[in-house]
Formats: C-alpha cells, structure tokens, sequence
C-alpha cells in the first residue's frame, strides 16, 4: 500500500517580508524628520524672507517669543493681546528670569512678525520691550531658498 | 501497518501573528505622514537696543558715524524710497553694492566691518518685509560659494516715527 506524505497546502502565503522592510524604512524616516519644535510658531504669521536668515549655530539662553501679527496684536504664549496689555506678561518673563538671578540682558526678545505688519507696530513692540528692560531683540526671518 | 501523521514528526512550526504587528507599524506610518511638515528653516538678525542708552564717553575715531538708511513708503506700504546718508537708490541690490563697496574685502577686529553701525529710520507703514529687505542688503550678502559674507552687523532702529508720516 502506498501512502502519500506531502500533503498540497491550499493556503496561500504571502511573503510580508518586503512589505515590512519598507514599512519600518517609512516609519524610521519620518520618525528622523518630525520636528516637535513648532510650538514657537504660529500659523498666522507669514514671515519676511532672506537670503541671510540661517539657523542659529546655538540655542539661546533665555528666548522670549512675540508674534506679530498683521492687524498689530501680539501673541505670547499662545494669548492674543493688544500691545497696550503686553506689559504683564513681559514683567513675568523679567520675574521668572530675576528669579534665577540672572540679568535681563540675558534674554533674547524673539520677534516673529508677519510680512506685512506696519514696521510702526515692530518698533513700537521693540519699545515696550524696552521700557520692560529687555534691550536684545532678534528679528525673525524665513530662509529664502528660491531663485 | 502504522501510519504516522505529519504533525507528530518533530518539526513543529510556529507560526507568528503578523496582523497585530502590521496594524500598529501602520498606525504609527499614518501618524508620521499625518503630522510631517516640511518647516522651512528659520534665521535672526540680532539687534541690540537697550532704551535710551547714554553715550559711553567720545566714539572711537576711527569708528564710522551711524549709517542712516531712510526707507520711505507710500500708502500701500511699499517703498517710496530708498535712501543711505542722502544717497538714493532704486533697489535693495543697489544698496546691497554700495554697501559691498564700502565695507571692502577686511574683515576681523578694528575692521570697517566690525564697527560700521547701521540706523534704520522707516516710515510708520512700511510693510516689515520691506525692512527685513533693507536688513538683509546691508548687513551681508551670499557669495559664488554660496556662503554668507558679513557685512554691517550692527544695525538698530531710529526712533519711531509717528504714525501717518
């Protein structure tokens, strides 16, 4: 009597093997390309551009970030404020930084305005920020990559 | 006779559980699109302007007097003008030469291109991209290379005009 062994299996399998290679080559490039530091940026500021804006070679001690926005409010923090109702939430950065006894001119005031805000507005912002002792400002830009 | 089944012959084979695996490295790939942004990197001009800071004793004699640029803009905010110690120009590439021009090719301590300041005195509309062009044309320019030459770093603001000027 002949017995048959190899029995024909009617499931087909296909192989994940490449599928799964490809799948964690995707997940591992976007995992190296996702930048967790937008909180800084805003949606409704369109910055200027400049062939000259670069990234900073090092971060900066004590950066204190103002959005400028086209209609001349501010935000800081993520609170839309008139310029006039700015001064308390300077004062509190000025206490926070005081608090670790170090001086204001520690601080970098980051301005982020938008393209087509009045450069009245930006002045007057850097006044305040004056009149609240911060005196180091840095005027943000996007990098101008076309033509 | 004794027939012996396939499964009992000691290669037992495991079969993993692909699906769950799959599910999740699929969540975590939408995640990732879903979020990616391309960011367009980001740059400062530094400036340095405590208010109201008395003189330190005479300038320096072989420092430069402030250069003062006068941008004036019409009603749409656009430049009407564009002027360097009563020189006029046309446009910022204009400017960005003349500037070349003066700063010249020393650079390190002592150098024109280390103590030239720059005073920007912009009308009140003046949209603020046209005050980062003028930032840019003075303060450097990118060469053959494609590298950043420093020119004027000093650069700080007359005080404000009133508004409607």
């Amino acid at each position: 009597m002949r017995l048959t062994t190899k029995k024909t299996s009617d499931m087909a399998e296909g192989d994940l093997t490449p599928m799964i290679d490809m799948t964690f080559q995707l997940i591992a490039f976007f995992m190296v390309l996702i930048n967790f530091t937008q909180s800084e940026q805003n949606e409704k500021i369109q910055l200027p551009e400049s062939t000259l804006a670069k990234p900073p070679d090092k971060p900066m001690d004590y950066p204190v970030t103002l959005h400028l926005t086209k209609e001349g409010t501010v935000i800081i923090g993520g609170q839309e404020v008139f310029m006039e109702g700015l001064k308390p939430y300077l004062q509190k950065e000025a206490y926070v930084l005081e608090s670790q006894n170090r001086p204001l001119t520690e601080a970098t005031i980051i301005i982020r305005a938008h393209r087509d805000a009045q450069t009245g507005k930006v002045q007057e912002l850097i006044k305040v920020c004056q009149e609240n002792r911060f005196e180091t400002f840095a005027l943000r830009a996007k990098e101008d990559v076309g033509n | 006779m004794r027939i012996r089944h396939s499964t009992k012959s000691g290669e037992t084979k495991v079969e993993i559980q692909m699906t769950p695996m799959i599910d999740i490295v699929f969540q975590l790939l939408v995640f990732f699109i879903m979020t990616f942004k391309i960011v367009s990197q980001e740059g400062d001009f530094n400036i340095k302007m405590p208010l109201a800071a008395p003189s330190e004793g005479l300038p320096d004699d072989d420092a430069l007097p402030p250069m003062k640029v006068r941008l004036r803009a019409d009603a749409g905010g656009n430049p009407a003008g564009i002027m360097l110690n009563d020189k006029a120009f046309s446009d910022w590439r204009s400017l960005n030469d003349y500037m070349i021009g003066i700063i010249g090719n020393e650079r390190g301590p002592g150098s024109i291109q280390e103590t030239a300041e720059v005073e920007l005195d912009c009308d009140y509309n003046l949209r603020y991209e046209h005050v980062v062009n003028a930032i840019t044309a003075v303060s450097g320019f990118v060469d053959d290379s494609g590298s950043i030459v420093k020119l004027v770093e000093k650069i700080k603001f007359a005080p404000p005009r009133p508004a409607g000027s």
